[in-house]
């Protein structure tokens, strides 16, 4: 194994949360967890998962600053209402969803509240990271709590106030309020008082919330939306400090070349620069790799001297991967069985070779990069020994972020300051912290701030890729048209020889495994060095295109009914063991509610059209990732040179009660043109090691004009509890659409992105 | 060397090149961040500006290159504090995930309805070709534009629009 794709322990710790939360949702903390926690109340204003901040505690009651029971409401004397957001906001929402959880216990008025993002402290607001579509679920108790403590505080400040009993209390509009003698107060005028009253206890205050989070007002829109459209200062990139100098970091287009040598006299004489050095590798390549550091005055002479950077490189241990010609090898492995077993049962093989109807098929997917807009930039501030480090990073992890750099510096926990900004997009690129971890060893040596920039280039070439599958199936038929045997080997990557490269995993239970009596799951590790990582819905991206587009071809060797046959392959799951599991009835209603959404249908104006138009079709699919179950039903019209109009895509959603309707609907809509654009024509390959795309001209994500005529969102109302909606909504779209397209044309996708066969949006 | 932005006459200092693209002299010189870098050859649109109304691209365009002519930013859009139709439906329709483009898509659109007060999807698609949104937000800008494009016509104007 190269020495640079040795993971370190947090990056570990971090694949194992996001491939388990691939499937299930990691509810934290359990509620046994808080009624334990529940013992630190005496703490000041302490509650359970949280504590006070210092300031609170030092200067409680009457400080005339307003109510702050606990870290994240302060109740302000003019009346507005400051909740800190604790997550990164990538684009997925949680900035205004995770908030209106908080501000629906509160019985607070949505006007009334400023939302800004938390300061990065585990103490208070425990895991502050972005993956796994895990904010909702993982955050949705300590919030609620938060909300309801604060209620409660200012009910029981009211009953002091007018001397009634708590019970006959109403909180709603940000005022509490006393039906039968008229009276009501607003929280400002109650917050000295609610201040002095002791921390309750709210088990009984919030239930279990199984409906949507409605607030009864007008509909919520992002909390950034003006500030986004006035052009306000947001993102990572966006800072600006006094005296800030402008950094490039260059490393070698191999992942793990080194600096042998570079023209650093010719680099220091180009206008504006101050410094040029070299930096030593640190840990792997999520942390630090060799490179060479510009530093200038301003971005533009930063990225001039860059241009002008003539830097050998020690390729000894540099990656050599070519991409092409390992996925030809993957997919030339159609006939062996994997080395290694994930899931057997019965004789899949015997089952097979005499079924009534066989089919054998391979399916393909390639390596992706994320290209979030953003390109990976982080501002550093080194003062001293003494006074630490501060650092502004548009990070998925700004908790590990922090962790990394006082590590690397040799720097004390509590020395290092990091402050989460909004991300210009993240689809699992910033869960690394290689940009930060640039920044910090680059201020480092520097007197002055530095803001590191990374062009696109940069970002396409030292990205840590989706990686590529290869899937071969063999299915036998039984005379009834039922599924009697499924072979499925995998065929992924790996670094060091022994695990799947980041995301390469199968997992075991994997649709349709437990619906079929003769199983034969098997996997094969190709070797790869390039840095492989966490890509939207990672896994479920690639593995249910293969999976649902092959049910379907089984279908239609069976010469069944899609739908029915799907179906019926739910009938056959055994019921979940956990709340956690796989639960075939929600997988049925989503997939039933494609065709019960009548009005959903008409008020778009769509609706689902008999084949008859020659060259039209439809498609299904579905699939379960990160606890959320997503049906997609495609409508498609296919030109004879292979144009693709896609006329509208459904979504049955079940994620379990809606926070924030309009980001919900959001993120399903972001989904199906995510997966659009990334089916058709996305690709990364490498030769030597070296990525070959550059930029967008050759990584032609999809344009407006690719949008469907509609996308309509269907939320199945099952019971569940709330769980993430960034990543679920984007597996079942390729498939449903590669499904719709075999409808109109009979040719069967097998290999994404769809430009291989010379398909194009119309 | 002097530039024209937002309504105003900026000298440049002497250590700005002629060749230096109006993105970085618009973020590191005069503070104005709104205007995004993403690609830096003109593909993705996030650094849209208008120059004499026209959307441009501020990566590729030499401050050297603008003379006397007007640059309007996505600061510059809103007049004492009052936001453009396209701006006020931009958040009404909830459009942004990330956010990252849509200050270069607020430019296209404005330029777009401009010219073209009641465009039709064709002429979103086209007006709009050059402005890349990682987060697929492409539904809710169509439908954001239409919304501008309804509150800013005539009542007249609408009726004919909508029959």
């Amino acid at each position: 194994m190269k020495s640079w794709n040795q993971e370190h322990p947090l990056q570990l710790e971090l694949r194992s949360q996001l491939e388990a939360a691939s499937g299930d949702a990691i509810f934290a903390p359990t509620r046994r967890s808080l009624v334990k926690l529940g013992g630190l109340a005496g703490l000041g204003l302490a509650i359970g998962f949280s504590l006070a901040p210092k300031r609170a505690q030092a200067a409680p009651e009457s400080s005339g600053e307003g109510f702050e029971p606990n870290g994240y409401i302060h109740v302000r004397p003019d009346g507005r209402i400051r909740i800190y957001a604790p997550n990164p906001e990538i684009g997925q929402g949680v900035k205004t969803s995770l908030p209106i959880i908080i501000v629906k216990e509160l019985g607070a008025r949505w006007e009334d509240i400023d939302v800004e993002q938390a300061p990065i402290d585990a103490s208070q607001f425990g895991r502050q990271s972005a993956g796994g579509s895990r904010s909702i679920p993982s955050t949705m108790d300590s919030l609620r709590r938060a909300g309801a403590t604060a209620r409660v505080m200012l009910e029981f400040a009211a009953a002091e106030l007018w001397q009634v009993p708590r019970s006959e209390l109403q909180t709603s509009a940000s005022r509490v309020s006393h039906a039968a003698s008229s009276r009501s107060a607003s929280f400002s005028d109650l917050s000295e008082l609610a201040s002095r009253q002791p921390i309750p206890n709210v088990d009984h205050e919030v239930g279990d919330i199984r409906r949507d989070f409605e607030l009864g007002e007008a509909p919520i829109v992002g909390v950034d939306n003006e500030a986004i459209v006035t052009g306000q200062p947001l993102f990572g990139i966006d800072q600006r400090l006094p005296n800030m100098r402008y950094a490039t970091y260059s490393k070698c287009p191999a992942t793990g070349g080194v600096v042998k040598s570079y023209n650093r006299e010719e680099i220091l004489a180009l206008p504006g620069v101050a410094d040029a050095f070299a930096l030593d590798p640190w840990k792997g390549a999520t942390e630090l790799l060799s490179g060479v550091a510009v530093i200038a005055d301003s971005t533009w002479h930063a990225l001039q001297a860059k241009q002008a950077l003539k830097i050998e490189w020690d390729l000894s241990n540099a990656a050599s991967d070519d991409a092409v010609a390992s996925l030809q090898e993957a997919l030339s492995l159609a006939d062996q069985v994997g080395e290694k077993a994930i899931e057997t049962r019965g004789d899949a093989r015997a089952a097979f070779e005499t079924s009534e109807n066989k089919l054998s098929a391979s399916y393909a997917y390639p390596f992706l990069s994320h290209a979030p807009l953003e390109p990976q930039n982080c501002t550093a501030w080194y003062h001293s020994e003494e006074a630490g480090m501060e650092i502004w990073a548009p990070s998925q992890t700004p908790g590990m972020g922090k962790s990394l750099v006082a590590e690397m510096l040799g720097l004390a926990q509590d020395k290092v300051r990091i402050q989460q900004t909004r991300a210009g997009g993240g689809f699992g690129r910033r869960l690394a912290n290689d940009y930060t971890l640039e920044a910090a060893a680059i201020a480092r040596r520097s007197d002055t701030p530095i803001k590191l920039q990374w062009t696109r280039e940069d970002d396409m070439a030292h990205d840590h890729y989706r990686a590529a599958g290869v899937h071969h199936f063999r299915a036998g038929i039984d005379a009834q048209g039922r599924l009697e045997s499924f072979l499925n080997h995998h065929v992924s990557f790996t670094a060091d020889g022994e695990k799947p490269v980041r995301a390469g995993h199968y997992s075991e239970g994997e649709f349709p495994a437990n619906s079929v009596e003769n199983l034969e799951i098997t996997q094969t590790l190709l070797p790869w060095d390039t840095p492989n990582g966490f890509w939207r819905a990672p896994k479920s991206n690639g593995v249910a295109f293969a999976i649902q587009s092959v049910l379907h071809e089984i279908s239609v060797a069976a010469g069944r009914d899609h739908m029915e046959f799907l179906m019926e392959l739910l009938e056959q799951h055994p019921a979940p063991t956990s709340d956690r599991g796989f639960d075939p009835g929600r997988a049925k209603g989503v997939l039933r509610a494609l065709f019960e959404c009548d009005a959903a249908l008409a008020s778009s104006g769509a609706r689902i059209v008999p084949q008859a138009a020659e060259r039209r079709g439809q498609g299904i699919a579905f699939y379960f990732s990160h606890s959320g179950y997503v049906a997609a039903h495609a409508d498609v019209s296919v030109s004879e040179d292979k144009a693709v109009r896609v006329h509208r895509v459904l979504v049955g959603v079940d994620v379990g009660p809606i926070v924030h309707e309009s980001g919900a609907r959001n993120q399903c809509e972001g989904s199906v043109i995510d997966a659009l654009s990334t089916m058709m024509g996305l690709e990364v390959t490498c030769r030597e090691g070296c990525i070959e795309q550059e930029n967008f001209h050759q990584y032609p994500l999809g344009r407006i004009s690719i949008a469907p005529r509609a996308i309509d969102v269907q939320f199945v109302k099952s019971g569940a509890r709330s769980t993430g909606l960034g990543e679920p909504a984007f597996p079942p779209v390729a498939p449903a659409v590669c499904n719709a397209i075999f409808d109109a044309t009979g040719q069967r996708l097998r290999q994404l992105p769809l430009a291989k066969y010379g398909y194009r949006y119309a | 060397m002097e530039i024209h932005v937002n309504g105003e006459r900026h000298p440049l200092p002497e250590h700005i090149e002629a060749q230096t693209p109006l993105l970085w002299v618009l973020r590191d010189e005069m503070g104005l961040v709104g205007t995004k870098y993403g690609c830096g050859i003109g593909q993705c649109g996030a650094c849209t500006v208008h120059l004499n109304g026209e959307p441009i691209r501020s990566c590729l365009t030499p401050v050297g290159a603008l003379g006397q002519g007007q640059v309007t930013t996505i600061e510059g859009l809103a007049s004492n504090g009052v936001l453009t139709a396209v701006q006020q439906a931009w958040i009404d329709t909830d459009v942004p995930q990330c956010g990252y483009c849509q200050a270069g898509q607020v430019m296209a659109a404005s330029a777009l309805l401009s010219k073209t007060p009641n465009p039709s999807d064709e002429e979103i698609n086209s007006a709009l070709a050059g402005n890349l949104c990682r987060c697929g937000t492409y539904m809710r800008i169509k439908a954001a534009i239409k919304t501008a494009s309804a509150s800013s016509l005539t009542p007249q104007a609408q009726a004919e629009a909508s029959s």
